[in-house]
């Protein structure tokens, strides 16, 4: 056993060296030998393939239904507060089933509300749209779409992935903590966040909650310096940067915007982490509170925010990158046409990850900041919307006397730019530090983010499952269900987030357990019944999605080695999964990812370890 | 009851798609393209439906504005609300006309632009002058709504040296609001939460004893304020943040422990003139019809009806502040000159109150 496991890493650890001694043909004439017959491979077992692997195929699959899992307990979260939101304060008998103590007869009690906010969004945030949409297309796509046998550390890989694991599982077990979970709000603001007597969250749910992101931010990483190495060093030959899937650049930049910020974030739990059990006075001062005043002075809790948000901006464009660069890889290749702009795409990418290290303040208009350092935020936020005006508009050109095929994973990308340009867009209005005054915190700013990263993010997750399910599971998922699952999401989304517009232009706050309490907001109410019945179909339109996931594993129609007739290289490897990717040497590549439908070309498409050839130009690069 | 029918009907909705969906399936004919690759039929189909979409986008927008328009932004009460206000609805009229035509582009074109087997795509990766375009053009907006969101925000949260100014202290705790008036001197005592437990509990808002500044200040549970005057609010917290909400006069700044934030506006609108306006005697009469109908439910169950609404200012918490963070609001009343002085000399001073 102990034998052939290091036969193993030393191949592995071959595989890496070959990548990066340049190639030369003698060393590639040992690939052969190394991966031509698969009786070469040390026989897996259970643990070594499901679940130690370290395949970064197979890791991606762990991302990928772990994330789904979250997204399973983080949207159900959303329909159980919709539901209070829209009929306040009735009885529910599923409240009675699934909150117990927390619901006395099937009525939601405000703690409880306040903790399925919270956990809602951090995993939904974190747990599925960072770790679930970037760990498993980073994992899948890096390595094939690059030309690598594997990532440039498996074994770190794997770590990430179990430290990630660990994560959701702390999360998930602070749910059944006497108290209840961590109730402060995503952004776990102190001092609501660090004192106990502040509300019951903050006993046991919130200790969870920051050891559970401790872990995450080590996972993340982790992962992130990996994706970093593999993408600079493990290219196959002929894959220079410019020659590289938008896919992959998106990668690479949510990688390094990662690795700048997410250190941040556990800097400011850590010390959150000190001022609740240590006696420290990092965020804490002259605090009274259940009849006693705390020994706390000199912090501040707007230093908090600072060390939040400065991981908590680029956060969203962590989360959002990957979706833009799956976007843009389904609608070139579903639209028959080079992605347009392709170096402004890139331009845009790189400008987008610069400026989202440097807007986090538009967060804080109104904390107590100096308000000169408001208007210089306000400045560096409106200019991110150029970037993302070009991308749209990239977007939209691409399609336009295209070929379009409109596979599920089209479709979901179309969704993504239609909604990414209606969320952006309300994002130059919050990101005005003036208009920001009355908007800032009321239901306007959960309908813009929502719309611009929530749901474009995960119709770019939904996008990169359908595209990459024959790749990742050998089988095609049915498409009816993915047209069906497609339309009903499409409306309910902006069926529940349109809408939400208006009642936060009225002025309603966010994070409210009931809205009719005093009769101001009373004439609202009807618009919350409407949005909490657009939740639940919604809701009801992922069971179809799961069901289509889970059932196409094992009763899909076997999938063909390129269904979408697409350029990128992991499309060349075979569909049986083997450790090492292709069974002989890894393809050179010669053009860029994008030559669809080039005119000299008999197919309208010419994949990228296609030779040029005689007289035909690089016309791109 | 409703509640039950509409969640039953739901879940029936959804196992009826995912049936029809079954049916669909095994009811395909014999030439049936059982591919799950999107085949010119679908391609038709779905380009069709990225049509209707787009149609369903702008009906949904024109049909929000025309039901909930009347709540979208409350009548302005202060003398910045009206720039705001303009500024607002500037930068409306910009992303509306961008929305309207991405959308109507984006969708047109995968409508139009359906694929079948006999189109070719055009080979099209690259304009330097349509990039050069669609970045200059948003630039040049852009430029112009950060100068004039600039301008507003400089004008709006510069509080200058006033003497005429009243100043009030904004104090928030879980979960509640007080406010304090500096009196005759016009000076707000010293305050510190380590005062609070002094005078039993009397000292409300935490005024430092020795500070003879704090003798003369008035701590109130309503929050009158005279019109026409400007009147800088000192902001304080207890224990976790929270944050001074007062959308009709746009107005938000955060309670924050440890610091004293500061906001100032001008109110221009009596309570009185509010209710007397049109748009708010409509909302009143809405309230009042939707209380109205849930009143004579609660009263058929045997419960006590719902008091009649009338309009007041009013100050709302807006940060997440704990269990009851959606029940922690103050009335607003603003009032002439004579009528708030009138009612500031019945409220005792610090000094009477703790004694």
């Amino acid at each position: 056993m102990a034998n052939k496991g290091n036969r193993r890493a030393k191949i592995v650890g071959t595989d890496i060296e070959l990548d990066i001694t340049e190639k030369k043909d003698v060393v590639i004439e040992s690939h052969d030998d190394d991966h031509g017959h698969d009786d070469h491979h040390p026989k897996e077992t259970f643990i070594t393939k499901y679940i130690f692997s370290i395949d970064h195929k197979m890791i991606s699959k762990q991302y990928l239904i772990t994330g789904l899992i979250m997204g399973i307990v983080g949207i159900a979260m959303s329909l159980l507060f919709r539901l209070q939101l829209a009929w306040p304060e009735e009885s529910f008998g599923i409240f009675d089933v699934l909150l117990g103590k927390w619901a006395t007869d099937g009525v939601m009690d405000p703690n409880v509300y306040l903790a399925l906010v919270t956990i809602h969004g951090t995993i939904m945030v974190f747990f599925v749209l960072t770790a679930g949409l970037s760990g498993t297309f980073s994992n899948l796509l890096i390595p094939l779409q690059i030309g690598a046998r594997d990532m440039a550390s498996g074994f770190l890989n794997m770590i990430s992935y179990w430290l990630f694991f660990i994560s959701s599982a702390l999360m998930i077990a602070s749910l059944f903590v006497e108290a209840g979970p961590a109730a402060a709000g995503w952004t776990i603001y102190p001092p609501l966040s660090a004192l106990p007597q502040a509300q019951p969250g903050s006993a046991a749910g919130m200790t969870l909650w920051l050891v559970s992101m401790a872990f995450f931010i080590a996972s993340s990483l982790l992962a992130a310096l990996n994706y970093i190495v593999t993408v600079l060093n493990l290219r196959t030959k002929g894959m220079t940067m410019t020659r590289l899937p938008l896919t992959v650049w998106a990668f690479l930049v949510t990688a390094i915007i990662g690795v700048v910020s997410f250190p941040v974030l556990l800097s400011a739990a850590l010390l959150l982490i000190m001022d609740r059990s240590f006696g420290t006075s990092f965020f804490l001062s002259d605090i009274f509170i259940q009849g006693e005043v705390l020994h706390y002075q000199g912090g501040s809790p707007v230093l908090f925010e600072h060390l939040f948000w400065f991981l908590g901006h680029p956060e969203v464009y962590i989360v959002l990158l990957p979706a833009l660069g799956i976007a843009s890889e389904v609608i070139a290749t579903n639209a028959r046409k080079p992605i347009f702009g392709y170096r402004a795409m890139v331009g845009s990418i790189l400008a987008i990850a610069f400026l989202s290290t440097i807007v986090w303040g538009h967060h804080m208009f109104v904390t107590g900041m100096n308000p000169f350092l408001g208007s210089v935020f306000t400045f560096t936020t409106l200019l991110i919307a150029i970037p993302s005006a070009v991308k749209a508009f990239n977007y939209i050109t691409t399609i336009w006397k295209g070929n379009i095929q409109f596979n599920p994973a089209m479709l979901f990308a179309i969704g993504l730019v239609s909604t990414f340009i209606t969320g952006g867009l309300t994002g130059i209005i919050l990101g005005d530090s003036a208009l920001d005054i009355n908007l800032h915190d009321t239901y306007f700013v959960v309908a813009h983010f929502h719309l611009v990263m929530g749901i474009s993010a995960l119709y770019g997750l939904f996008a990169g499952v359908y595209h990459w399910y024959p790749r990742m599971f050998g089988r095609m998922m049915n498409k009816t269900l993915g047209y069906v699952h497609f339309w009903i999401t499409a409306i309910s989304a902006y069926g529940v987030f349109f809408p939400m517009h208006f009642i936060g232009m009225a002025g309603l706050p966010r994070r409210y357990y009931t809205n009719t309490n005093f009769p101001y907001f009373d004439d609202v109410a009807n618009i919350n019944v409407i949005i909490t019945l657009f939740a639940l179909l919604a809701g009801a339109a992922q069971i179809i999605f799961l069901y289509n996931f889970i059932n196409s594993m094992y009763y899909g129609k076997k999938a063909e080695q390129n269904p979408w007739k697409s350029n990128t290289l992991e499309w060349t490897a075979p569909i049986k999964h083997i450790h090492g990717n292709w069974p002989g040497k890894i393809p050179h590549v010669f053009r860029w990812a994008y030559d669809y439908s080039k005119p000299g070309s008999k197919e309208d498409f010419v994949p990228q370890n296609v030779p040029l050839k005689k007289g035909e130009k690089e016309l791109q690069h | 009851m409703t509640i039950l029918l509409v969640l039953t009907s739901l879940i029936l909705i959804s196992i009826a798609v995912w049936q029809l969906t079954k049916i669909l399936e095994l009811s395909k004919p014999a030439d049936y393209d059982d591919s799950e690759i999107a085949s010119d039929k679908d391609n038709d189909m779905q380009g069709k439906l990225m049509f209707l979409f787009l149609i369903f986008i702008y009906a949904l927008t024109i049909f929000s504005f025309y039901q909930w328009g009347d709540v979208m932004l409350p009548e302005s009460a202060s003398v910045h609300g009206e720039n705001y206000d303009n500024l607002l609805w500037f930068s409306f009229a910009v992303i509306f006309f961008v929305q309207t035509i991405t959308q109507a582009l984006l969708h047109y074109f995968a409508f139009k632009y359906r694929g079948n087997k006999k189109r070719k795509a055009l080979f099209f990766a690259d304009s330097t002058f349509l990039e050069g375009v669609w970045t200059i053009i948003p630039t040049i907006a852009l430029a112009g709504l950060i100068l004039y969101g600039l301008f507003t925000w400089v004008d709006i949260m510069t509080i200058e040296e006033n003497d005429d100014a009243l100043v009030v202290e904004l104090y928030a705790q879980q979960f509640n609001w007080k406010a304090r008036y500096a009196g005759e001197d016009g000076v707000l005592g010293d305050a510190n939460v380590r005062f609070l437990q002094d005078f039993d509990g009397k000292n409300l808002v935490g005024i430092d004893p020795t500070d003879r500044n704090g003798d003369d200040d008035i701590v109130v549970q309503e929050l009158h304020l005279p019109v026409n005057r400007e009147v800088v609010f000192r902001i304080r917290s207890q224990d976790v943040l929270h944050s001074a909400y007062m959308p009709h006069f746009r107005a938000q700044m955060n309670a924050v422990p440890g610091m004293i934030n500061q906001f100032a506006f001008i109110p221009n609108v009596t309570t009185q003139e509010m209710r007397l306006r049109p748009e708010i005697v409509e909302k009143v009469r809405k309230i009042n019809k939707i209380r109205f109908d849930k009143s004579e439910d609660l009263v058929a169950s045997g419960d006590f009806p719902l008091d009649p609404y009338e309009f007041d200012f009013l100050l709302l918490c807006n940060k997440i502040c704990g269990a009851s963070h959606y029940n922690m609001q103050m009335k607003i009343i603003v009032e002439t000159e004579e009528e708030f002085n009138r009612w500031l000399d019945d409220q005792p001073t610090f000094k009477e109150f703790v004694q």
